[in-house]
């Protein structure tokens, strides 16, 4: 029975246009709303896959604010039983403080009897893209962190994984407790069902206050900016299947044709 | 001691990776506003060809190279190589270390910087060498940059892949060779790779090493919709790369979406068919040195980014493409 926990973040929307704060601190995403991390959809699928393969629980956590609570009612409509959500306030928050502010949870709820075999994270965020949370818990913890995993199973307690190396896919095996963090690619994203979204509903939500060892580290942020936008210096070769000769001559100066 | 950066260093049987020498490029910018810091470059495990790669080194500019070597580091694991960068920063007294934003430089990036206790900034674009280190980094995909204070000593980043091409230092070195054999704990040892498979035809590598990438989006409309884009990547000896939502459906394979959570390329020529251009897709496709749009839709953003567009439906133009250059190259 493998107790499995996956740490999850809202984020803004990456199918529009980016915008910004006026003060330049935030992504504006008030008309293009917010979803799941990518990488975190495949480690709740992950987290529900092992969670009833080895007939334990998937608890999805979040640290956030009141509105976050829509992705933990997201992810308990694709399978996980319980829903935490460490309310904190994130501006304020770099990784390292996510990190912590888990870690916490993590460590009071072991004290208490509860205990997470397996904690799952994204592999990184599609906002933010800090690549270190899953780590930074990991050492937290005093466990050991994969990272960049697509795939994994629990046979008798230990943990196989899967990644991409460099040269192939690479095996990782160890003992359990461990923290994962999940890439994009093994596992299908799952999504709801009409029970799924009724359980959602009347699943509670337990709120925790975020509990740090000290002051946040904070982000470092200084400011966002968008890059410089450059002015559109597309040339239209034409409309239709009459643009296929100007577009072979535009191959041929490429030299990608008739090599 | 005079300043010293340390960049982790990653080699394959061909040598330093493309990544690891854009990463020394603009670590040799940074060391040069620096005070005239030195480069030093960490070399964690088994290496083909060490000649090769010291060469390598100091054409690009390395003063000292640390090898870091060992039974223990046969097999790969993120935290046997941080050990390994942690055990240089401690002897050299780094101020700044880098790595590049590999899968595997950013693994051992965030663990260098739990254990020096260092904030990390991931996907740098430009260092401002002013104290305290100020970065540009990309976020959301690239659409837009944090400007980050990185208050630690040591700092630790990556380098966004493909933002600074790879430039030899005006004057070679010959990098002085240190090796030593890195101490680590049973921890350390417990996440390392057991076996590798090696896949039976390495789609991804064929896909961001192609010259020529053929890419399809929802306007493709189904899975057998790709047959005249596969055509075409055949004309073309190129590869497919697609957007996410191709992949969701189920309409191609994971290996080949191209984009923030999926392969970055960098082709001579990116033929985006029915792709509106989204954050997620552009972040993986903005690098192709060409890119020809075919879309319905002349104010789809990829049209407009584009070098090149042909405006309509995508199921004429891409058969009228191949016929033509079928017609060109009979006989040639």
């Amino acid at each position: 029975m493998t107790n499995v926990l996956v740490c999850i973040k809202r984020v803004p929307e990456t199918s529009g246009q980016v915008l910004l704060s006026e003060d330049g601190q935030s992504i504006d995403a008030r008309h293009v709303g917010y979803t799941l991390s990518t990488h975190d959809e495949c480690a709740v699928a992950l987290a529900t896959q092992i969670a009833s393969a080895t007939g334990g629980d998937a608890t999805v956590l979040t640290v956030g604010d009141d509105e976050a609570v829509a992705q933990l009612r997201d992810a308990i409509a694709v399978g996980c039983g319980s829903a935490v959500r460490i309310e904190a306030p994130t501006q304020a928050y770099g990784p390292a403080d996510v990190a912590a502010a888990i870690a916490e949870v993590v460590k009071a709820r072991a004290a208490h009897g509860t205990t997470y075999d397996l904690i799952l994270v994204g592999n990184d965020a599609t906002d933010t893209g800090d690549f270190q949370v899953g780590v930074r818990l990991a050492y937290a913890l005093d466990r050991p962190v994969l990272t960049g995993i697509k795939s994994a199973e629990v046979t008798g307690g230990r943990l196989i994984a899967r990644g991409d190396g460099p040269s192939g896919s690479e095996i990782f095996e160890l003992d359990l407790p461990a923290v994962v963090t999940v890439l994009e690619g093994g596992v299908e994203p799952r999504y709801p069902s009409i029970p799924g979204r009724m359980k959602a509903k009347r699943t509670p939500i337990e709120d925790v206050d975020a509990a740090l060892p000290g002051e946040p580290v904070g982000s470092g942020r200084v400011k966002l900016k968008l890059p410089p936008q450059k002015p559109s210096v597309v040339q239209v070769l034409g409309e239709g299947d009459a643009a296929a000769p100007a577009v072979v001559d535009l191959l041929i100066e490429l030299g990608v044709v008739g090599r | 001691m005079s300043a010293t950066i340390v960049v982790y260093v990653e080699v394959d049987s061909a040598g330093v990776i493309e990544t690891a020498q854009e990463t020394l490029t603009l670590a040799r910018g940074l060391a040069a506003e620096h005070g005239g810091a030195a480069l030093h470059a960490v070399v964690v495990g088994p290496v083909d060809d060490e000649s090769t790669v010291e060469k390598q080194l100091g054409s690009l500019g390395v003063v000292e190279l640390h090898r870091a070597e060992g039974e223990d580091l046969a097999a790969y694991a993120g935290s046997t190589h941080a050990a390994a960068v942690v055990e240089v920063v401690q002897t050299t007294g780094a101020e700044v270390v880098i790595a590049g934003g590999s899968p595997r430089g950013t693994e051992i990036a965030a663990h260098v910087a739990v254990r020096t206790d260092a904030v990390m900034a991931a996907n740098v674009v430009t260092v401002d060498s002013a104290e305290p280190l100020t970065v540009s980094r990309q976020v959301m995909g690239g659409a837009a940059l944090e400007e980050m204070r990185l208050s630690t000593q040591p700092a630790v980043l990556t380098i966004a892949g493909h933002v600074c091409e790879v430039a030899p230092a005006p004057e070679p070195t010959v990098p002085q060779v240190n090796r030593f054999e890195p101490a680590f704990t049973d921890a350390d040892l417990r996440t390392r790779v057991v076996r590798t498979e090696e896949v039976e035809s390495d789609h991804t590598a064929a896909l961001t090493g192609a010259r020529v990438v053929v890419g399809g989006g929802r306007g493709v409309g189904s899975a057998d919709g790709f047959n005249d884009l596969l055509e075409l990547s055949d004309l073309l000896g190129g590869a497919i790369g697609v957007s996410r939502v191709v992949t969701s459906l189920g309409w191609r394979p994971h290996h080949e979406q191209v984009g923030q959570t999926g392969s970055r390329i960098s082709p001579d020529l990116y033929i985006a068919c029915g792709i509106s251009g989204a954050i997620q897709h552009w972040a993986g496709c903005q690098s192709a040195k060409t890119i020809l749009a075919i879309n319905n839709d002349a104010d789809a953003p990829m049209v407009t980014k584009a070098h090149y567009a042909v405006v309509g439906d995508l199921h004429e133009i891409v058969p009228a493409i191949n016929d033509e250059i079928r017609r060109r190259t009979v006989g040639a």
